[in-house]
């Protein structure tokens, strides 16, 4: 052991101990730490990653810069927000929904119908002769599902962040609904109302309702927290409890209102509404006509 | 039909009871008691009928509600909130939801009732606002409703608490906060309420009791007091050909009025049925079980708290530090300033008025709104001043729904507080003036037949006609004020109610409420032609 005791008396050896801990502690955490599972090939081949960044360049690079750095105005404001390290989900999350590309930055950018490239009603495809539609409906999936994956990973080649749920980990969990009732008015009735309706914010934004998101969007929404939304990541909820929140969700919007029209379910402002404009309108038009009746025997006597 | 002998089996308890009671002339007299028709008149009824209607399905609501804040683990049919904690109030509201046959309707028809009780009486208060008809002798029945419509809010705000789901505990939580703003004393009401720490175990059976038991006797007594001193004094009724401060004219209760009434009833009860089936109301199985840590957006207390609510939304935060203590303004003024204005100043008015009028007189027969602009101003400045609170209330909605930045409807009710009740007089009296105008004029010259006449010379002309004698009557039923007091008299000794600082406000508030008046007057009805073509040549 003389060499050793010789190379520890080394100037640098006393650097050279702490990097070597360092790397060892970071690798150890890694494999150690709950990487939540890969659903995209994490082995992106470089054709993909050039497609993704084709698919960045047409449809991101305008506002978000052409290396993801993000864009400010001439006063230092955020235009766009740099992309680097937002990982796969947050990428799968935006365009999905349609929010990104943006059409028309404001406050809040909207849901809406994805643009074509991205949406597999509308994306151009070559189908093969005499296909039949829904082979020609698997095929537009296809290339959508190729899109958002090589777009996905070229952000996340730039640098890593949460990934895209797997099926499994987003699968709704109905026997823990009752749980995820208590969780969602706890975490997110506060801004998406009690029946996932949404809400206003401050500022002009607003929390979106929920009544189109997917399973895996809204998976994504928690662990990505986009716009306003805070971050719930998995020491806060763990993954057993956003499914319990999913399926909470998915139930609820799906449940019929036992009692009638839903009336929105907004809450009392819709019922006093309803209450003033049906329920004394109707009863007002009764009393009009109730006291324009002339009982016949009187009515004679005037006459 | 009177001449058709009874049966004796019909006849002899008859008379047995009428030789007790002496019921025959008491029935003769009150069964012939007149009503006047009018559709405004029955909107007070609809808070008659719905508070009958809240009675039954109350009483129905209390076999299956317990009134206990025990906590429990709901097992329930409803399946949502299996394994969910809650208190004992809210899972029997569940299975009376759930489980209890027809208890969801039951529920809906007690709810809607609440609303349309509470809307009927507004609508009916103002209807008698904007008549004058809580001029003398109907002050005292004025007072009363005043008292009703704050039962009614209690009433409602208790009835809202009792089942405990998360919209109940947040109002109770609000609640709590408007009792401990109040300084020196807040705490210790709060606690003597509460039973000790907000939320404690106390208040769910104690609302209980007031809700089902204080209250509604309160509110029974008082609308008994209501209608028999509408019956002693008799109804009053709008200006037509007629009528005179002397007698009603209308129809007996029996048999007109009572069929009409008794039908009405039925509407009421149908109307809200129909809401019940068709509106869901209160969903509380969405709302969840009252938790302190969660709250939903769109947290809304129902519509006649909504005042208060906006005014708790639009009050900036203010709060004062003294020795210690604190004293919330931004709890303590929106509590209890907009509703002590609303309630003191319509608990007062009709005596402000009999004191600025001078006018001591008995009212029988109604104003109609544009022959008291002054009156009618306040009014709306009341109502919008209402309005502007209630549709602050609820701003996230507005906002929300109508995609306007939330702060923006913030500030626009902070400035429409203020600005919208001093434009509404003004616009309001403009408008009372103008339809007066409008009436001296139909009186001058007729009222515009819509026939064009071509004159010999060719000139077209458009036929005035004269009103019919219902119209005159309506329009005459204006009242010219008498010429103010002067302030001297011709030796310059000053009037005796004009004396003194209080005489002072008196004679300019008296001068303020007749000025811009406009003469209404029977005028040359006869030459409306030729007066008219002067007219025309005018122009």
């Amino acid at each position: 052991m003389k060499w050793f005791t010789a190379w520890r008396r080394r100037p640098w050896a006393g650097y050279a101990v702490v990097l070597v801990a360092l790397a060892t502690i970071g690798v150890v955490y890694a494999g150690f730490s709950p990487r939540t599972a890969q659903a995209t090939d994490s082995s992106a081949s470089a054709d993909d990653l050039a497609h993704g960044k084709q698919l960045f360049n047409q449809n991101c690079a305008s506002c978000h810069g052409p290396n993801a750095e993000g864009t400010r105005d001439a006063k230092g404001n955020a235009i766009a927000p740099s992309l680097i390290g937002v990982g796969a989900a947050a990428v799968n999350f935006q365009v999905s929904t349609g929010r990104m590309p943006a059409m028309n930055p404001g406050a809040e950018m909207p849901r809406k119908t994805p643009v074509p490239v991205f949406n597999p009603d509308t994306i151009q495809v070559q189908y093969p002769p005499n296909a039949t539609e829904e082979q020609k409906k698997a095929l537009r999936q296809a290339a959508v599902d190729k899109n958002l994956n090589d777009i996905q990973a070229y952000v996340e080649s730039l640098g890593n962040g949460p990934s895209v749920p797997s099926a499994d980990q987003v699968a709704p969990a109905n026997d823990k609904v009752g749980l995820g009732g208590t969780l969602f008015r706890t975490n997110c009735a506060q801004c998406h109302n009690f029946a996932g309706q949404g809400g206003a914010l401050t500022y002009g934004k607003y929390a979106p309702p929920l009544l189109q998101s997917t399973p895996t969007q809204i998976y994504e929404a928690m662990i990505t927290g986009p716009e306003a939304m805070p971050v719930f990541n998995d020491t806060t909820i763990t993954p057993e409890q956003k499914r319990a929140i999913i399926a909470y969700i998915v139930q609820t919007r799906s449940e019929a209102n036992p009692g009638g029209n839903g009336l929105g379910r907004i809450g009392p402002v819709a019922e006093g509404l309803a209450g003033w404009l049906v329920g004394i309108g109707l009863l007002v038009l009764a009393a009009m006509w109730i006291t324009a009746k002339k009982p016949k025997k009187l009515k004679k006597q005037h006459d | 039909m009177s001449t058709a002998e009874l049966p004796k089996a019909v006849d002899g308890p008859l008379t047995f009871i009428d030789d007790r009671l002496g019921s025959t002339t008491f029935m003769k007299r009150n069964l012939k008691k007149v009503f006047p028709d009018h559709w405004s008149f029955m909107l007070g009824e609809i808070a008659l009928y719905s508070f009958i209607i809240l009675l039954l399905t109350g009483t129905f609501l209390t076999l299956w509600f317990k009134p206990s804040m025990t906590d429990v683990i709901y097992h329930g049919s409803y399946v949502k909130l299996d394994g969910v904690k809650m208190s004992e109030a809210y899972q029997s509201t569940l299975n009376i939801t759930f489980d209890v046959r027809g208890g969801l309707l039951m529920r809906q028809i007690h709810h809607w009732a609440a609303i349309l009780f509470m809307a009927a009486i507004m609508a009916h208060m103002l209807r008698v606002f904007f008549t004058g008809a809580y001029r003398k002798p109907r002050e005292l029945n004025w007072l009363i409703g005043l008292g009703l419509f704050t039962l009614g809010l209690l009433e409602g705000l208790f009835g809202y608490s009792l089942p405990d789901d998360a919209l109940s505990g947040a109002g109770l939580r609000i609640t709590a906060g408007v009792i401990q703003s109040i300084p020196l004393v807040g705490s210790y009401i709060m606690f003597f309420l509460f039973g000790g720490e907000y939320p404690g175990q106390d208040i769910i059976p104690r609302f209980f009791t007031l809700h089902i038991l204080l209250i509604p006797g309160i509110i029974l007594a008082l609308v008994t007091a209501h209608m028999m001193i509408m019956w002693h004094q008799k109804h009053t009724a709008m200006p037509s050909k007629d009528q005179a401060e002397t007698h009603v004219v209308g129809y007996p209760f029996y048999p007109v009025f009572m069929a009409k009434t008794g039908a009405y009833f039925l509407f009421t009860f149908g109307v809200i049925s129909l809401l019940a089936t068709f509106a869901q109301i209160n969903p509380i199985w969405m709302f969840g079980p009252y938790d302190p840590a969660a709250i939903s957006a769109g947290s809304q207390p129902d519509f006649y708290m909504g005042f208060l609510e906006g005014s708790l939304r639009m009050m900036p935060n203010w709060e004062t530090n003294l020795w210690g203590y604190t004293i919330p303004w931004n709890v303590l003024i929106p509590a209890l300033v907009p509703l002590g204005l609303v309630m003191t100043g319509a608990g007062l008015f009709p005596f402000v008025e009999r004191w600025v009028t001078g006018d001591q007189r008995y009212h029988h027969v109604n104003d109609r709104p544009r022959n008291a602009p002054t009156r009618t101003a306040i009014g709306m400045t009341g109502v919008v001043f209402y309005g502007v609170l209630w549709l602050a209330g609820g701003n996230d909605i507005i906002a929300y729904k109508f995609d306007v930045s939330l702060y923006a409807t913030t500030w626009f009710f902070r400035v429409a507080i203020f600005a919208g009740p001093i434009l509404a007089f003004i616009i309001t009296k403009r408008i009372c003036l103008g339809l007066q105008r409008s009436d001296a004029a139909t009186m001058a010259h007729g009222y515009e037949s819509g026939t064009i006449k071509m004159m010999p010379n060719g000139e077209f002309i458009e036929v005035h006609k004269e009103p019919e004698e219902e119209q005159k009557a309506v329009i005459l039923s204006k009242e010219e004020p008498k010429p103010s007091l002067p302030a001297r008299d011709e030796n310059g000794i000053p009037a005796p109610a004009t004396k003194g600082l209080l005489g002072h406000v008196r004679a300019r508030l008296n001068r303020a409420w007749h000025i811009d008046n406009i003469t209404v007057e029977e005028g040359h009805g006869h030459e409306a032609e030729g007066a008219d073509r002067e007219l025309s040549k005018g122009h």
